[in-house]
């Protein structure tokens, strides 16, 4: 996840200027103070939130509470993830049901936040987790919004309750009320109320919107913003504080590169939590939000708890441990291969989830040129060849290669290594379900890695990651923090491969970092001196 | 069309009530600047500017500084050419943007646009990703007068109905074609590449006219990147500004126009199907800076 991608980066900057100093004198506070400002404000965060924050930071920096333990830059860092945290709201913070069923929840936003998206994503979310939510139509404002959330509760596998047409006729307060009976009489517990989308200054239809919260008095009010906006993220947050008043935030588009600087804005300046954040296109992609995970991601110490979420809600136990036996009892076929790209294909863009490791900030412009599209064009091969070719690899001569390049639309040179990389991925794996150690230093089971390019380059991604991590990183805190998750890559990467779920491509490293994560996190913060 | 009066007005106004310049003065300025979203690198260049101007021209008086800015901001805006360039029969304009930025409601405003100007017009529904966007086109093409081509079936290649859309003028004689297109955030290099197929598809029946990039007036510096991705993928031609009625000041469009070179086309204020106008330098930055 690109998210605060490059404030992360220039903290980290500021970070480093930091590490040879043995004692901070206010010269040093006042210049990484000018650097993080400026990072702040590259990141959209709002004027009157930076000068506080860096007030904040500069008297903490120069004042007595300085732990000796830590040097200059590690006080910095552990100055700046506090703040961070404090301003991202301290704890994560639920949905509060209503006693009395049914909760109703209000969304709220300006025009192309993404509300009627949210309320899809918002309802599958809930539906997930054993809820009956029913979702209404009161954005009667915009062409064919009704429409709209028809489809997405339809995809949602949700009720919907639209007796209005919209597109401008229609009374959406009535909507919001006639919504509770029907709610009721129909057994929904959770009612999740779209509104129309207002820009902060239209004062007829932020009056439409306090009357709705008015007819349904709503458990929460969820106030729904596009992580890119800049300044204004202020003025509107107020405007909608003052008009609607919202119980929490909702940011969206956290998926673009936007440094979501108006995360903490909106916190900051409304003092409401930011409860979700919504990082795709598709419904699933949204996520509860963790201010600490997030300081994390900022001072780019990883976000392996999301890491790991992701990985369980994707990974079957029970088909890790079918492989596993495979592995050992050598039937591991490129079908099976197949079968563990696709599974690894759902979790999502591994991008994304290699972002989430810890000092993946430095291998970002290697992550930028890893090519996705490798994967599925390793199994385009895959799918050319006839189910024995698949079982028997020994099968594939001259001309079937020649075929199958032909019909994957590659060429036999990238079959050819598709079926190497494959043989000896396989010979690995048994070593390693025999409770071997893979020869691979320091990369866990990685070798079935993808097509050609995808293997070498992340490869070499994870190889210059790692030697930059070694010569660059005097930050001592920082270096520790890498240094455990290089622990980390080895022997959970083991751990993976005995239980067969990390076969080849981001297996390894998505299982491998996430493994011993909780009591390695923890490790990780005992040595920030957290 | 251009003597509209923006809201946005006054992010400047009332900037400077000391009766001299002095260093709250600056600082005023600053914040303000930012506060604009011109962004710090912008912010910094317009201030060094202003404060050697300022010396050079040995002034103390507000009103001087107010006018400096004015121009300073004018300047820059004016550098490119906003004019639209519809001289080609049909004139395919491709309309680009991140998700919710007003790309749908924008479409409509400029059909509506050009049928005043006794243009026909058809709009191609290619968003066949985001549900009900092509509901949502069919209405507002409707208010305006234009006709639509819809997508045979839901899931549709947007390729292809870009190019029926272009088909359809050619064949009916239809002045301008204007494609719509889903939302998509700039990180995501296979919908980028989406576009570009169908920028390719169009060509083979007709070279397009405009590439008009749609941009949230509240984007904060982020519309940079947006910009730099869109040009790279699809070769924008000119910028629409959206949402500007709202208490956003859209300063982000300077830097973008700057560091791009590409100019600003269109403004969109309003969610009226008449609240859309050509850009004019001098009114925005007068707006700015009243």
């Amino acid at each position: 996840m690109a998210t605060f991608g490059t404030l992360s980066d220039r903290l980290t900057a500021t970070f480093s200027a930091l590490r040879t100093k043995g004692k901070l004198s206010p010269a040093d506070v006042d210049g990484t103070v000018r650097e993080i400002r400026r990072a702040l404000l590259d990141a959209d965060v709002a004027l009157p939130v930076v000068k506080d924050f860096t007030a904040a930071v500069r008297e903490r920096a120069l004042g007595d509470e300085v732990n000796k333990a830590l040097n200059p830059a590690q006080q910095v860092v552990q100055i700046v993830n506090d703040e961070l945290i404090t301003i991202l709201g301290g704890q994560q913070r639920r949905l509060q049901f209503a006693k009395n069923p049914p909760t109703v929840i209000m969304l709220a936003g300006l025009q192309g936040a993404g509300k009627t998206t949210l309320a899809g994503k918002l309802a599958k979310w809930l539906k997930a987790d054993g809820h009956t939510p029913l979702l209404v139509a009161a954005d009667l404002q915009r062409p064919n919004a009704v429409q709209q959330l028809q489809v997405v509760a339809e995809q949602a596998g949700v009720a919907v309750f639209a007796p209005e047409p919209g597109n401008g006729k229609g009374d959406p307060v009535r909507v919001a009320k006639d919504a509770l009976k029907h709610a009721k009489t129909n057994v929904h517990d959770v009612v999740i109320v779209d509104t129309a989308g207002r820009l902060g200054v239209d004062a007829e239809l932020m009056k439409q919107a306090a009357d709705i919260r008015k007819a349904v008095d709503p458990d929460e009010v969820l106030f729904v913003i596009d992580a890119m906006i800049g300044q204004d993220a202020v003025a509107t947050a107020k405007a909608f504080q003052d008009g609607v008043d919202f119980t929490g935030v909702v940011l969206s588009k956290l998926d673009g590169d936007a440094r979501g600087g108006a995360a903490l804005s909106v916190a900051s300046i409304t003092g409401r939590p930011i409860m979700f954040a919504s990082t795709g296109e598709g419904l699933d992609d949204f996520e509860p939000f963790y201010p600490d995970r997030m300081a994390s991601r900022i001072l780019d110490l990883g976000d392996i708890l999301t890491l790991i979420e992701q990985a369980q809600k994707t990974f079957d136990e029970e088909d890790a441990r079918k492989t596993a036996e495979k592995f050992a009892t050598d039937s591991f076929t490129l079908e099976d291969f197949l079968a563990q790209m696709q599974q690894l294909k759902n979790m999502g863009s591994i991008k994304n989830m290699l972002g989430m490791l810890p000092g993946a900030r430095g291998m970002r412009e290697q992550l930028d040129n890893f090519d996705e599209s490798e994967l599925t064009r390793t199994e385009a091969i895959i799918q050319s060849m006839t189910p024995a070719e698949r079982r028997v690899p020994k099968l594939l001569n001259g001309s079937r290669r020649v075929r199958i390049a032909r019909g994957s639309g590659t060429t036999v040179t990238d079959v050819n290594s598709l079926v190497t990389r494959f043989e000896q991925a396989a010979k690995m794996m048994k070593t390693v379900a025999k409770g071997g150690v893979p020869q691979v230093p320091g990369m866990g089971p990685m070798p079935g890695m993808g097509g050609g390019g995808g293997a070498a380059s992340l490869r070499k991604a994870q190889a210059k990651k790692k030697g930059k991590g070694a010569s660059k990183s005097g930050n001592p805190a920082k270096r520790a923090a890498e240094e455990a998750a290089r622990a980390q890559g080895i022997k959970p990467g083991a751990g993976a491969g005995a239980s067969g779920s990390g076969f080849g491509l981001g297996g390894g490293a998505a299982t491998g970092g996430a493994q011993p994560s909780a009591e390695d996190l923890a490790t990780i913060q005992k040595l920030l001196g957290r | 069309m251009a003597d509209r009066t923006f809201r946005l007005g006054g992010a400047l106004r009332g900037l400077f009530t000391n009766p001299t310049i002095d260093d709250d003065t600056w600082d005023d300025l600053e914040a303000a600047l930012i506060g604009a979203d011109f962004g710090p690198d912008l912010t910094d260049e317009i201030l060094a500017e202003l404060r050697s101007n300022v010396a050079k021209f040995k002034t103390t008086d507000p009103r001087d500084l107010t006018r400096m800015l004015r121009e300073a901001i004018e300047e820059r805006l004016a550098a490119h050419d906003p004019t639209l360039t519809l001289s080609n029969r049909p004139a395919v304009v491709l309309v680009v943007g991140v998700n919710g930025v007003g790309k749908t409601t924008t479409i409509g405003k400029f059909a509506k646009f050009l049928t005043g100007y006794g243009r026909t017009v058809v709009v191609g529904a290619a968003d066949t990703f985001r549900a009900a966007a092509v509901d949502q086109l069919a209405t507002w093409a409707e208010r305006a007068g234009a006709q639509v081509v819809r997508p045979q079936h839901a899931g549709q290649d947007p390729a292809s109905v870009a190019y029926q859309t272009v088909q359809f003028a050619i064949d009916n004689g239809i002045d301008i074609a204007i494609v719509d297109t889903a939302g998509r955030l700039q990180t995501k290099a296979g919908l980028m590449d989406e576009l570009g197929k169908v920028t390719r598809v169009i060509e083979k029946l007709t070279p397009i006219a405009e590439v008009l990039l749609v941009l949230d007036g509240t984007t904060g510096q982020n519309g940079l990147a947006q910009a730099e991705a869109f040009i790279e993928s699809v070769g924008v031609t000119g910028l629409v500004v959206t949402k500007l009625d709202g208490s956003a000041k859209g300063g982000f469009v300077l830097r973008v126009q700057q560091q791009t070179g590409i100019p600003i086309k269109l403004i969109g204020q309003g969610e009226d199907i008449g609240d859309l106008t050509g850009f004019t330098p001098h009114v925005f930055a007068a707006s700015l800076v009243p």
